[in-house]
């Protein structure tokens, strides 16, 4: 499996940043920039990174288990992340989460047929006092209303 | 004016958070022009003793939610010993409510690389690892640049500003896990596995990264130590009340007509930082309740938020300063539903490794979502408060506290919004009370 060259060129620069033998360090940020560009933790993704790094393709089971970004399945080419944590919930995000589960036909960890969207409620992203906050796919929207919600989708083309 | 996230309060004393505004804030040339690694040649300057006496003197103390302080931490590393050290930034951001070590790395990328570099010159350490959580790529970016921009002015790698000293300094990404902002979930996870607490000790200053010493610090708490090298520890503490020097930011989030994020100093009144810094609650409503620093923190209710901010202040309070997110709820609020959706949270991200943080907090989740359901029972409010304390201090790291601390503290001061929810299951107003 052979990934873009500028991938190739961060995962070889990435293998040097660890003392020598703890090149394993290496894995948590293979899997989230090879899921990047491959769309989600492939079998083949899985076994090359542990190729890689030289070690059991369970290993890279048990940190693919672990975290709540790693995909085994492809998420939809603009995946919407709404948050409803406790800062998002007092000023709307709720009802945008119900707002969003309509709008897109979908619900939690749900993808669309065409894979054009998928939906995640997630926890606290961070943005709290510019809440209620989304995320799609790596871009935040702050102040979101029903409103914004549909002129944000408008813009995913 | 650079792209700003809420207008600046006249009230806020601006330390960490001095170049926010400035055109390219994030710029090494705008970083160099507003006396930008200044502190760090001063630091080439002294003994690693005289930088940790100059940061113990500012009373400095971590600002990702625990509070410890900072000279003492570095002072643990065992410097004579053979082996390399590290240091490693927590950037995992992820208590909900805390949205400001967003902004140091957006907007001063360059003031948090020249703390490093200093914490590094105190301790010896030769490498570090800045672990940004994984949704926030855009700053992995924004980092990146920032550090290409410090090897190519010679700030970083060999012979740094002209000394002996070298250093390597890189970011690794999370993957979306709050545990890993537990400072030692976060050395699993950088050390590519998952995020599980280890027990302590040995602390991570003795045993950290890769079995080294290793130096682990809030990005705010690393942000800090320039202004405190460049004006010296004194300036810094004299800025905040004693035994707690300096400013701090301050998230602000919720019932409030000015959310954002205000750098404070110490000791700012909470009150007048929600009605005057903030703006105060919307829509002429009053104060309910306020989380004063982070989900995890017991929560106030109206009548007890007359108090300083600042660590002591929270802890006579019998809640905490946590790690400065503040979420402020009005009259309007329905503290059961934040019960839930608090528990709800912690369920979801504890790790599993310790049985009474796993069940317990799946439990208080089930039981919480019963009565919010209207099928609860008035034992099931006991049981809430009783599981919780039960939690209490059962867990290699503070997830179980931080899930049961917010639930005992709500179920006991809002008991009242709790009976209501039961009131409306039939069934409970045939509920036998056990005796004994």
């Amino acid at each position: 499996m052979t990934f873009s060259p500028e991938l190739e060129k961060r995962f070889a620069d990435m293998v040097t940043h660890y003392p020598e033998g703890r090149q394993k360090a290496a894995l948590i940020p293979m899997l989230m920039y090879g899921q990047d560009e491959v769309g989600s933790i492939s079998p083949e993704l899985m076994a090359e990174v542990a190729k890689r790094l030289k070690i059991k393709v369970i290993e890279v089971e048990e940190v693919l288990g672990y975290y709540s970004m790693l995909h085994r399945k492809p998420m939809g080419k603009y995946h919407v992340q709404v948050c409803t944590n406790v800062a998002c919930m007092l000023v709307g995000g709720t009802e945008l989460y119900d707002h969003a589960c309509k709008k897109l036909g979908l619900k939690h960890l749900e993808t669309q047929h065409n894979g054009h969207y998928s939906l995640e409620e997630v926890e606290c992203i961070g943005a709290c006092s510019w809440a209620p906050a989304i995320q799609v796919n790596y871009t935040f929207h702050h102040y979101v209303t029903p409103e914004k919600f549909d002129s944000i989708l408008g813009e995913c083309k | 004016m650079g792209r700003l996230y809420n207008e600046p309060s006249p009230l806020e004393v601006k330390i960490v958070t001095r170049n926010f505004g400035l055109p390219n804030s994030e710029s090494i040339d705008t970083y160099l022009a507003h006396q930008g690694y200044e502190a760090l040649k001063k630091a080439i300057g002294m003994s690693q003793e005289q930088i940790i006496d100059e940061v113990k003197a500012s009373s400095l103390r971590g600002r990702g939610g625990a509070g410890f302080p900072t000279g003492m931490k570095w002072g643990f590393v065992p410097r004579q010993l053979d082996k390399p050290k590290y240091i490693v930034v927590n950037a995992d951001e992820s208590e909900p409510g805390t949205c400001k070590d967003r902004l140091l790395i957006e907007f001063d990328p360059h003031q948090l690389i020249e703390g490093i570099l200093i914490a590094a010159l105190a301790v010896g350490a030769e490498k570090g690892w800045i672990y940004i959580r994984g949704e926030y790529r855009y700053l992995i970016d924004i980092m990146d640049k920032a550090l290409a921009e410090a090897y190519a002015h010679g700030f970083l790698g060999k012979s740094i500003a002209g000394s002996q000293f070298k250093f390597d300094l890189y970011t690794q990404t999370g993957a979306g896990a709050y545990e890993c902002g537990e400072e030692s979930a976060l050395l699993e996870s950088l050390e590519g596995n998952r995020g599980i607490p280890r027990i302590r000790p040995p602390f991570p200053a003795v045993s950290g990264a890769f079995q080294c010493p290793t130096v682990l610090n809030n990005v705010e708490t690393f942000c800090a130590v320039p202004a405190i090298i460049r004006d010296g520890g004194k300036a810094f503490a004299d800025l905040g009340i004693p035994k707690a020097g300096g400013t701090r930011m301050v998230c602000i989030a919720g019932h409030v007509n000015k959310p954002g994020v205000y750098e404070v100093p110490l000791g700012f009144p909470m009150m007048k930082f929600i009605n005057e810094v903030a703006g105060g609650i919307p829509n002429g409503r009053k104060l309910k309740a306020v989380i004063p620093g982070g989900s995890s923190c017991p929560i106030l209710r109206a009548d007890e938020c007359d108090l300083n901010m600042d660590y002591d202040s929270l802890a006579k309070a019998k809640s905490m300063l946590g790690s400065g997110g503040m979420v402020v709820m009005d009259e309007t609020t329905d503290m059961v539903k934040v019960a839930l959706r608090i528990m709800r949270f912690y369920q979801h991200e504890s790790c599993g490794w310790c049985i009474p943080c796993r069940e317990g907090t799946t439990w208080l989740r089930k039981m919480l979502q019963r009565v919010t359901d209207g099928q609860g029972m008035t034992r099931d409010i006991d049981l809430i408060g009783d599981l919780a304390k039960n939690m209490l201090g059962r867990t290699f790291c503070p997830l179980g506290d931080a899930a049961a601390l917010p639930t005992i503290s709500l179920v006991e001061k809002f008991r009242g919004e709790f009976e209501a929810y039961v009131a409306k299951n039939p069934l409970a107003k045939n509920e036998l009370v056990s005796v004994g």
